[in-house]
């Protein structure tokens, strides 16, 4: 089992999230060439070692988060949220 | 190399059993070779025997960084069918079903090939109308295919759970009968066998370190048995394509890494005489019994990149629950072993066999789930390939370039996502 250290949560098994992919992956623009969009929809880094990836805490508070993981040892580095400025707007609510 | 013969047997045990010899030779790397596949694992093995045995050819080496079907040959539930619809990929697993029916006397080893049946259990009729559709398509193509009514399953597979009450009732099975198992294991030894009594030289422990490139060809792979060059190269390191492509200066694959686990449980007098496949809402579920007696099974992706050949244990639960579910009979029986496997998922659930952008370049990827049974046309197409530099008609669109031509050869219908693509 991961242990996933939610910035929302807390730690939490790897159970509780969905796994989305390569977070690195920056979409084109929608009138972008075919080639751009092939790239991005199709090929992958497929790194063997430190990678950034996407979670959605599911059965958490629901949240994105960009994971920092080693693929063979499966080490956890850094976890933040996807959407940049995502806490601070949570904090300044409350 | 003595023959593998009913009288050889019955010779050596009159003789002590002194008269066999080693099953394949242990050979220094040669600086040079026409042709180096990279990776002895079944795909590469039965690779060189079709390159030696089909198409004549010599001086060949295959590359193994540990050793010879250490890899997902050994990790695997030894499952073979032919059920595949789309165009392409229903000629390919085709002719490999053919292939596995008279692999034992063309290796002069025995694979211990079972066609004991491949059962897809349905429990609705949308189930039953898609898997008539998907049968019908084999049986147009020359394959075998039938629908098992309720009464039919029972009576052939009498240990399911049949119960009204489950949360999904069987109400039938479709059915490959020419489908079975093989030995895993007698796969890669007697592909090994064969390919080095052609003279292929197997060379373990020699990892691919480094790829020289000169004028848009690979000049050398440095090893850590030295640098070896030669005229044609083949990659068949699934698992770890993304990682060798790479390292050949080549940029990205459609490919990511999954790992996959199975399971084996303590041996049990004989229970199961089919491959029974259990899948319906997210359940992902295959069985079958060894020789040995050992219930072997497996289920879905651990659903995260990964090139760790170790599994988590969430998916032990998910295993063990659709066991529950389908062979209740199964409660009590303990669990021997279980592992773990790196597949290339690729983006389509589908393999490449093609040339590449370097001029004597040949990619061998992407096998998903499907890699052991398609192991011998994998060896046989793939050795086309190489020694005629085009492909053959069946796997002309299992190339890198389909995706830009917006051809996608998707059994299940997931779009781009590895990990969909069980």
């Amino acid at each position: 089992m991961i242990r996933i250290p939610c910035p929302f949560c807390g730690e939490r098994d790897h159970s509780e999230f969905s796994y989305g992919g390569d977070a690195t992956i920056e979409y084109p623009a929608l009138d972008a060439s075919i080639a751009n969009w092939h790239d991005a929809v199709f090929q992958r880094q497929n790194i063997c070692g430190m990678q950034f990836e996407t979670w959605q805490h599911l059965n958490g508070c629901r949240m994105w988060l960009v994971v920092e993981r080693d693929t063979m040892s499966h080490e956890i580095r850094s976890v933040r949220p996807a959407h940049t400025g995502m806490a601070k707007a949570l904090e300044d609510e409350t | 190399m003595t023959r593998f013969s009913g009288w050889n047997v019955f010779w050596n045990g009159l003789t002590g059993q002194t008269g066999w010899q080693r099953q394949w030779r242990d050979p220094e790397p040669k600086p040079h070779y026409d042709i180096l596949i990279v990776g002895a694992g079944l795909h590469g093995l039965a690779t060189a025997y079709y390159l030696a045995k089909n198409h004549g050819l010599k001086n060949i080496a295959v590359l193994e960084k540990g050793w010879l079907g250490g890899g997902n040959a050994g990790r695997n539930t030894t499952i073979v069918r032919s059920n595949y619809m789309m165009p392409g990929n229903r000629e390919f697993y085709e002719h490999s079903l053919k292939l596995w029916e008279n692999l034992s006397h063309d290796l002069n080893y025995n694979v211990m090939f079972s066609q004991r049946a491949h059962v897809s259990l349905l429990h609705s009729p949308a189930a039953r109308d898609a898997a008539a559709r998907r049968y019908n398509t084999m049986r147009l193509t020359g394959s075998d295919g039938e629908l098992w009514n309720l009464e039919t399953l029972k009576a052939n597979v009498p240990l399911l759970n049949y119960s009204p009450d489950a949360r999904f009732p069987i109400t039938g099975a479709a059915v490959q009968r020419r489908a079975g198992t093989a030995r895993h294991d007698a796969v890669a030894w007697g592909y090994a066998r064969a390919a080095d009594q052609l003279g292929v030289d197997i060379i373990q422990n020699c990892e691919v370190i480094g790829v020289t490139r000169k004028n848009g060809q690979i000049e050398n792979l440095e090893t850590s048995r030295g640098s070896i060059g030669a005229k044609k190269i083949g990659f068949a390191v699934a698992g770890n394509s993304s990682r060798l492509w790479d390292m050949a200066g080549l940029g990205t694959l459609p490919i990511e890494s999954h790992k996959l686990q199975a399971f084996v449980s303590e041996p049990l007098k004989p229970l199961l005489d089919q491959v029974v496949v259990f899948g319906v809402g997210g359940a992902h579920f295959y069985i079958s019994q060894s020789n040995k007696g050992g219930m072997v099974f497996g289920g879905d992706l651990d659903w995260y990149k990964s090139y760790a050949q170790r599994g988590n244990l969430p998916i032990v639960q998910d295993v063990a629950e659709c066991a529950m579910s389908i062979l209740p009979c199964l409660g009590r029986v303990r669990l021997l072993r279980h592992w773990s496997g790196v597949m290339d998922m690729s983006m389509d659930g589908s393999p490449f066999i093609c040339k590449t952008p370097l001029d004597n370049l040949y990619l061998n990827a992407g096998w998903n789930y499907g890699g052991f049974k398609a192991s011998p046309a994998s060896g046989w197409y793939f050795a086309d390939l190489i020694a005629n530099d085009r492909p053959h008609q069946f796997i002309v669109n299992h190339d890198l370039k389909r995706f830009e031509r917006g051809y996608n050869i998707d059994e299940r219908g997931a779009g781009p996502d590895p990990k969909l693509h069980g």
